[in-house]
């Protein structure tokens, strides 16, 4: 190993995986580092559940090598794996409570029952749960369980610790919470978590680094504010948050290349002028075609010269909603900052 | 005028549920537990044993008939057949059931499931007696026994006290292969319908928490399919026990408790003690619904 500050945790070399046709996962080379939070990001279908899946041992690669800690493990069944799963449906075990089921790991592995029913008080102390040993799964709610299923990953001390969508089940409200408390356990257990999500928001908040997947490949692995700031390319751009995506002769117009660039709604100004040096500055003429009004802010859709819609926000932070309102159909000169424009690869 | 109906019945909810529930209930009330009712009525009544005819008066004397020796030996032969097809019938089933839930192709599934209750399009009788000719001294078992040098083995079997016969097809060993084989589908579809609502995702989990393929079987497969095990044996359990065709076509002068009921009620004509030999059956389910609930295979449903 070469880099001397961190060990690669889990490390993936040409990993093919092939369902028949269908390339679920080609050729992809990955590396994340001991302790890292690390997040698989894309939508359904990009592979990112399958490259989980392959790491604990579900499904095995068709093409190219996994390994964990220097260890090949390619083709390891998952109980020889030091790793443990937190499942998208939980998983818990029905017919056990849920002490018993916090415990499994320990009980299969043949713990004594003194030091299983600590290490449970252990945990479900860490997951806020002190006091359920006895009650069943199906007595929980969403929340509780998601706890449950985490305090039984965790009692293992595995050294990679996979969680498939774990608040994809929660209300909004919870699942920010849960956000926080994930981030928060993390932090204290030291372990790594690879995390998989289809939520660009999830990805970011928890985050040390994210990878973006798209049709069974990595787009871009960045940290949250690489991803976002300097999107690679158009799908990660249009994935993770919104942009415009302008092309051709408009672009060389505005940026002077017919390359395409990505542009944040939130960088572009909306008739103030921009107190920048007027070298900086690009602006442009437009007529409002749209407007929706969200509460906190307020999404224009623009026409350019040019014939191109760009999407603007701005904060509603004097406009109240009938000022707001009014603006469509007026005329409006658009500015942003040259160093906002984004030029994708290729 | 049909958008009018419907109206009038969307707004009664309990109207409807009333005319949905009321043929069964009717059924279920009438025929069936009536019939029950009958039985246990006439179980309560006795011969008279210069006369035969039956004397409407309440007496035990026909319920103490029942524990003569003899008729104590046709419960617990009978009731010991049930046990040993129920659980052969489990251990056949089980594997079987589970490669259907868990493994086969939908396409393959829909065709192991078709290829397990086929049998029971035919008439139970026609099978039965193919049986007989398959176990048949001169039948296709036999040469096939005759052809692997192991007419040695199955003398041997046969020669048994209890389980033998002169035959196969004449012997309590003859009976059991039947037996087993009739009450097959009743056993598999129950447990395959169990493994299929366990999730993959339990089978996954206990794998990777570290237990290894048969610690996965023992502590989560097993516990899940219990109850369809369960609702399985008592199909196996109670068809054995109540059945007579069977005992009447491979059996030998030894009774079982339904070949009783049938002769006490035809030729003898002793109605009274047919009724009280089946409530032994009867009694004999209850209590292993008992116990079955007692084991927590009904805490699943």
């Amino acid at each position: 190993m070469t880099n001397n500050s961190s060990t690669t945790a889990v490390r993936f070399n040409k990993v093919s995986r092939y369902f028949g046709e269908v390339k679920a996962v080609d050729q992809v080379d990955l590396d994340i580092q001991d302790g890292e939070f690390f997040s698989m990001l894309g939508p359904s279908g990009s592979g990112k559940t399958t490259c989980l899946r392959m790491i604990a041992g579900f499904d095995r690669p068709t093409a190219g090598s996994i390994h964990l800690y220097g260890q090949d493990v390619s083709n390891l069944p998952p109980y020889e794996r030091n790793v443990n799963t937190v499942f998208q449906d939980y998983a818990l075990f029905p017919h056990m409570n849920v002490g018993e089921n916090i415990a499994y790991g320990l009980m299969v592995k043949k713990v004594s029952k003194e030091e299983r029913a600590k290490r449970v008080d252990e945990m479900l102390e860490l997951v806020q749960l002190a006091g359920y040993a006895g009650r069943k799964p199906s007595q929980l709610s969403g929340g509780q369980r998601q706890r449950v299923a985490l305090a039984r990953a965790l009692i293992n001390h595995p050294k990679v610790l996979l969680l498939d969508e774990p608040l994809g089940a929660l209300d909004l409200k919870l699942r920010q919470q849960m956000q926080v408390e994930l981030k928060a356990i993390q932090k204290r257990v030291g372990i790594t978590f690879i995390f998989v999500t289809h939520d660009q928001e999830e990805a970011i908040t928890m985050s040390d680094r994210i990878a973006v997947f798209s049709q069974g490949g990595i787009e871009q692995v960045g940290s949250p504010l690489e991803i976002y700031e300097k999107p690679a390319s158009a799908f990660v751009a249009g994935f993770v948050g919104t942009s415009n995506l302008i092309s051709g002769e408009v672009a060389r117009r505005l940026a002077g290349s017919e390359n395409t660039f990505s542009l944040r709604p939130e960088k572009i100004h909306l008739g103030a002028t921009l107190e920048a040096s007027p070298k900086d500055v690009i602006s442009v003429d437009g007529v409002v075609r749209d407007v929706i009004y969200l509460g906190l802010y307020t999404r224009y859709l623009v026409e350019i010269e040019g014939g191109i819609d760009l999407v603007v926000v701005e904060q509603n932070l004097k406009t109240t909603s009938m000022d707001v309102l009014s603006a469509k159909g007026r005329k409006v000169k658009l500015s942003w900052h040259r160093d906002h424009i984004n030029p994708l690869g290729g | 005028m049909l958008n009018r109906i419907s109206t009038y019945f969307y707004q009664r909810p309990k109207l409807v549920l009333a005319l949905f529930l009321t043929p069964p209930l009717l059924y279920m009330g009438v025929v069936y537990l009536g019939s029950l009712f009958a039985l246990l009525i006439n179980s309560f009544y006795a011969i008279d044993d210069f006369t035969g005819l039956i004397i409407r008066e309440f007496t035990l004397k026909t319920y103490a008939q029942i524990f003569t020796p003899a008729n104590r030996e046709i419960f617990m032969r009978t009731a010991g057949m049930a046990a040993a097809v129920t659980i052969a019938d489990a251990l056949i089933a089980f594997p079987l059931a589970y490669y259907i839930a868990k493994f086969a192709s939908p396409r393959l599934k829909t065709w192991l499931v078709i290829a397990v209750t086929i049998p029971l399009w035919s008439s139970y009788l026609v099978r039965v007696y193919a049986w007989k000719l398959i176990l048949a001294k001169e039948g296709i078992l036999s040469w096939f026994i005759n052809l692997l040098h192991l007419d040695g083995p199955l003398d041997w079997l046969l020669s048994l006290p209890g389980i033998g016969g002169s035959s196969l097809s004449l012997s309590p060993i003859g009976m059991f292969i039947v037996f087993m084989y009739i009450w097959l589908p009743y056993m598999i579809i129950p447990i395959q319908t169990a493994l299929e609502r366990v999730p993959a995702s339990l089978l996954e989990a206990s794998s990777d928490l570290g237990a290894k393929p048969l610690q996965t079987f023992r502590t989560v497969i097993l516990p899940l399919a219990f109850p369809g095990v369960v609702a399985g044996s008592i199909f196996t359990f109670s068809l054995t026990l109540g059945d007579f065709i069977v005992p009447l076509t491979l059996g030998n002068s030894k009774f079982f408790i339904g070949q009783a009921v049938y002769s006490y009620q035809g030729t003898a004509g002793n109605i009274p003690l047919a009724a009280a030999m089946t409530m032994g059956p009867v009694t004999i389910m209850i209590v292993y619904l008992l116990i079955a609930r007692r084991l927590g295979a009904f805490d699943a449903l």
